[in-house]
């Protein structure tokens, strides 16, 4: 064990020690025994239990030891959340996430031990801290009573999701399968041509390099009114935002991208008699392509955040920016919440299946194989 | 000197002029259908000459022309008391300073995670993919929302402004940084080893210091969209104070003019930022002693 993790430990143990004096009398079943599972994991720490069982200690020092107790105590207090928050609630929750943290030290020290990869590490500890972040959303809105209209808790998001599904699928397509597919795809797509093109003249290359790097840290976000105002108020205006904002972003990439072949292996080019097509299609593009991969991935969150900013100067009545829009002057937070819950989930999963495809299509760069 | 001017300046100042003259002509082509409805109704003869020089005098164009916005510019910064609610100066201000604000405690934000991340294998697996996921959510989007919360809650003024920007911009530095952090050579790394150096001398001797040049193009992202997010910040305010401001009043009374004025101030803004990083970063690595 490392000073981190006895230090983990011992903090878990006080809290649940915590939790027991103060809280006898008051605590629900479930509770008591999750402060007793937190005090009989500090027993652990214990110099003679080490040595007079060293099998049955070796086996509770596991991490799928504390992973249980972590596990226990939090569902413990999500059952005891409603009954109002005690001191005595609060210091199990924070042992059950000392525990959680001190159960990912283990695994991680024993994977880095290990060869090869681990696929419960790489996805499992990621999906677990979001679990602790859901568990203290829900704890603290729920334990400090914060109004719901400031804070829904994540279990009222959840069940909106699940009663208002229609909207959120037809706000869903609105914005996102017309306005952000189109607008994207335009973008991008023009801007790769675009690119190739100006790489043919290097006066043009040498103009539009920094005018383009310049035109990507501007706010062009500011330019959805006038857009609202040119090609109104169905999902063409936002697919014209977004066009412009992935425009220059993905023109920039691709021009360094362009040049990013070595000067080796254009020379091999020349000496197959490679004409200026073929060695655009064989080298340069596939050269550029992790730095194509780099503006698709930027443009991704770009493309979604234009079309709901869009949405606000004016929208038909449907579409994720006008529901954030209209739902918050209702007050109705929880189904807020639940658009965003949309927007991250269509966000992430771009982002991830872009980033599946690029290990796919760059498998060659370095910085996929090191692994 | 010669060479640099026609390498560099020369091919700019060219894709500029183009850019210029297409937008007097799309001035003409968009604003043309208005004005020649109005010949029509009031039956004067007209030319191509009246066309042209009519389409540039709109109080309310479809696309304002150039000098226009310029003429704009002028009028509301220099002819105008800089605390005069009109003044651009006065909105800018307002923008800059919440962009700064944000900026800043987005940088230290972002630095403390990469710190974190960096030195502690388990923040690593458990953050990163975080901190990507939590750039897809479309805070932008949602600043309005956050804005009216957070005036709730008792928070108003420059803060909830900056918090936007904040969120945006310590993404850049966490990633920029870590990569920093992590750019040391193995070779040095196993260098000062056999020094015997402790955790937090290698960090601060070695990794620090490499990950500068890496923290510096980070801060040019991240003060660049720091200005977006102060500029989203202001939209639902009601249009009281600042340049995000000015765009939505401008929308909403169909003040093109002063939309494309506030733009392109927006866009000097952000320029002048990016430059002041630029010369920061430069300072900073002559003092490092870096070689050109």
């Amino acid at each position: 064990m490392t000073n981190l993790q006895k230090l983990l430990n011992a903090a878990a143990t006080l809290c649940g020690f915590y939790a027991l004096v103060t809280g006898i009398g008051a605590l629900s079943p479930a509770l008591l025994v999750a402060a007793g599972l937190v005090i009989a994991g500090g027993l652990r720490l214990s110099p003679v239990l080490a040595g007079a069982w060293p099998g049955a200690w070796s086996i509770v020092m596991r991490s799928q030891f504390d992973l249980l107790i972590s596990f226990v105590a939090a569902g413990a207090v999500l059952a005891a959340l409603h009954d109002g928050m005690a001191g005595a609630v609060w210091a199990i929750a924070i042992a059950a996430w000392l525990h959680g943290w001190l159960a990912v030290e283990k695994t991680i020290a024993d994977d880095a031990r290990s060869m090869g990869h681990n696929w419960v590490v790489s996805l499992g500890v990621p999906l677990f801290f979001g679990f602790w972040l859901l568990f203290f959303w829900e704890a603290l809105t729920i334990g400090l009573g914060i109004p719901t209209v400031l804070l829904p808790p994540p279990s009222m998001i959840g069940a909106r999701l699940v009663s208002s599904t229609a909207i959120l699928m037809a706000d869903f397509r609105q914005t996102f399968l017309k306005a952000v597919l189109a607008g994207y795809a335009i973008g991008c797509g023009s801007a790769v041509l675009v690119a190739i093109l100006v790489d043919r003249n290097d006066f043009l290359r040498r103009g539009l390099l920094p005018i383009g790097n310049f035109i990507s840290a501007l706010p062009i976000i500011g330019v959805a009114p006038i857009m609202v105002m040119w090609f109104g108020f169905d999902w063409q205006s936002k697919a014209a935002v977004i066009v412009i904002m992935t425009f220059f972003p993905m023109m920039v990439n691709t021009l360094s991208g362009l040049s990013a072949a070595s000067v080796m292996e254009r020379d091999l080019l020349n000496t197959y008699a490679a004409g200026y097509w073929q060695s655009l299609f064989k080298l340069r593009l596939p050269a550029a392509m992790p730095f194509i991969f780099n503006a698709l991935k930027i443009n991704s969150t770009l493309a979604l955040i234009g079309a709901i900013v869009a949405e606000f100067f004016g929208t038909p009545i449907v579409g994720i920016g006008f529901r954030i829009s209209t739902e918050v002057g209702r007050m109705n937070l929880d189904m807020v919440w639940a658009e965003i819950a949309v927007a991250a989930l269509a966000g992430s999963a771009s982002y991830g299946a872009l980033s599946l495809l690029e290990r796919r299509v760059t498998f060659w760069h370095p910085s996929y194989r090191t692994e | 000197m010669t060479e640099t001017l026609k390498q560099k300046v020369l091919p700019v100042l060219t894709i500029v002029a183009a850019i210029g003259v297409i937008w007097y002509g799309f001035t003409v082509y968009l604003n043309a259908p208005w004005q020649i409805d109005q010949y029509e109704k009031s039956a004067t003869e007209w030319s191509m000459n009246d066309l042209v020089r009519d389409t540039m005098a709109h109080d309310r164009p479809v696309l304002p022309a150039p000098h226009q916005v310029v003429v704009e510019i002028w009028k509301t910064t220099v002819q105008k008391k800089i605390t005069s609610k009109r003044s651009l100066i006065y909105h800018s201000w307002i923008t800059l300073s919440s962009t700064l604000l944000g900026f800043v405690m987005g940088t230290f934000t972002g630095m403390m995670l990469a710190i974190f991340i960096v030195e502690n294998r388990a923040m690593d697996k458990s953050l990163m993919p975080w901190i990507i996921t939590s750039q897809t959510v479309p805070i932008l989007a949602i600043a309005p929302m956050i804005i009216v919360v957070l005036n709730a809650v008792g928070l108003s003024g420059l803060l909830p402004k900056a918090l936007i920007s904040t969120y945006l911009s310590f993404f850049p530095i966490a990633v920029g940084m870590v990569k920093g952090l992590r750019s040391p050579d193995p070779m040095l790394i196993d260098l000062m080893r056999t020094y015997n150096t402790s955790r937090w001398q290698l960090f601060f001797a070695l990794r620090l210091p490499s990950s500068v040049p890496y923290l510096f193009t980070s801060m040019k992202i991240a003060i660049a969209i720091s200005l977006v997010g102060a500029i989203v910040g202001e939209l639902p305010t009601g249009a009281v104070a600042g340049l995000g401001a000015r765009l939505l009043s401008g929308s909403y009374y169909g003040q093109t003019i002063q939309i494309w004025s506030a733009l392109l101030t927006a866009a000097t803004l952000a320029a002048l930022l990016v430059i002041a990083v630029n010369i920061a970063a430069q300072i900073t690595q002559r003092m490092m002693g870096v070689p050109k």
